[in-house]
């Protein structure tokens, strides 16, 4: 893993490098015109925010069930780069709806829903820094909980009526813009990159702290 | 007699008028149950998008280059405490 990290750093910042030429050189949508190429990182974080909570899932379920302490760590980190890629996620979401339906926020389900996910997960680092003992368990139960929310997210626009695209727009983009879907894979793909060197940057300052409390205890002793 | 008949009937018309000075008041438009979309107004009243668009990746860039520098924050300040507590314990076992 550590043999990997330099050359996918390199790759990510290639592509991020790449990508604002990318979005400059896909077509425009016909209705929103300019302010449509937000979707292209908009879309992306989460994509990236949709592996971030199940990769914060798992971990959960790793340390809850069969007290895996690494998986624990791993689950932290995860949900700490959620509550970033959704606050990103959130944020310009909210810059697109403003032009493209001339409102900042609406209290519609996909929305409301993504909003609720941001509160799940950073209630589980709330729990995290001041729940004391036991603290571990409840957040992993917390991220289990949120990370099952995701999917109703996503499918919320197809079976409540919102304001939202529906999810209908990326089968019709492959088949009538394929340029406009290279972009958002491209850009999907350098999101949820970035997100593996975050984790693993993330991981490796939970490990030096577990580090550092073992040293603590062995001086204490 | 007749100034009352006369009074009655300027009060019938002055309500009269009144009636009709109501119902021709604008009546405030029937509730939607949705917003309208900024693209249906005139193109005076449009945003501009650039702002937002240059507003999004901007933000973007921020959060990403914020949330780095707090993990190299974060890092610095364990590697610093475990320097310290090295340092004590080689210190420690140094005077025994």
């Amino acid at each position: 893993m550590r043999k990997l990290f330099t050359p996918l750093v390199v790759l990510t910042a290639a592509m991020f490098a790449y990508a604002p030429i990318a979005i400059a050189n896909a077509p425009y949508e016909s209705t929103m015109l300019l302010v449509q190429k937000i979707f292209y990182f908009h879309l992306a974080t989460w994509m990236a925010l949709a592996v971030a909570v199940s990769v914060c899932a798992v971990g959960s379920a790793m340390y809850l069930f069969k007290g895996n302490e690494g998986a624990d760590r791993v689950a932290f980190a995860a949900a700490e780069l959620a509550v970033v890629y959704c606050t990103f996620g959130l944020i310009s979401g909210s810059l697109w709806g403003r032009k493209a339906w001339g409102v900042w926020w609406q209290w519609d389900a996909k929305l409301t829903m993504a909003f609720m996910l941001e509160m799940i997960f950073l209630g589980y680092l709330i729990v995290r820094k001041y729940g004391g003992p036991g603290a571990e368990k409840l957040s992993a139960a917390m991220g289990i909980f949120g990370a099952a929310t995701a999917p109703f997210i996503y499918k919320s626009a197809d079976w409540w009526r919102t304001i939202h695209p529906q999810t209908s727009v990326m089968k019709t983009l492959g088949k009538n813009a394929p340029p406009m879907w290279n972009v958002v894979w491209f850009c999907g793909t350098a999101f949820v990159l970035l997100f593996l060197i975050l984790l693993a940057l993330r991981v490796g300052l939970e490990e030096r702290r577990a580090e550092l409390d073992r040293l603590y205890l062995e001086a204490e002793a | 007699m007749k100034l009352l008949r006369c009074a009655a009937f300027a009060m019938m018309a002055l309500m009269l008028s009144a009636q009709g000075g109501w119902a021709s008041q604008p009546q405030p438009p029937p509730a939607t149950d949705g917003f309208v979309a900024a693209n249906d107004l005139p193109p005076t009243e449009q945003l501009p998008a650039g702002p937002f668009v240059v507003g999004a990746y901007s933000c973007f860039l921020v959060l990403m280059v914020g949330y780095a520098w707090s993990i190299a924050r974060r890092l610095n300040t364990v590697e610093k405490e475990m320097r310290t507590l090295e340092q004590r314990q080689s210190r420690g076992s140094s005077t025994r």
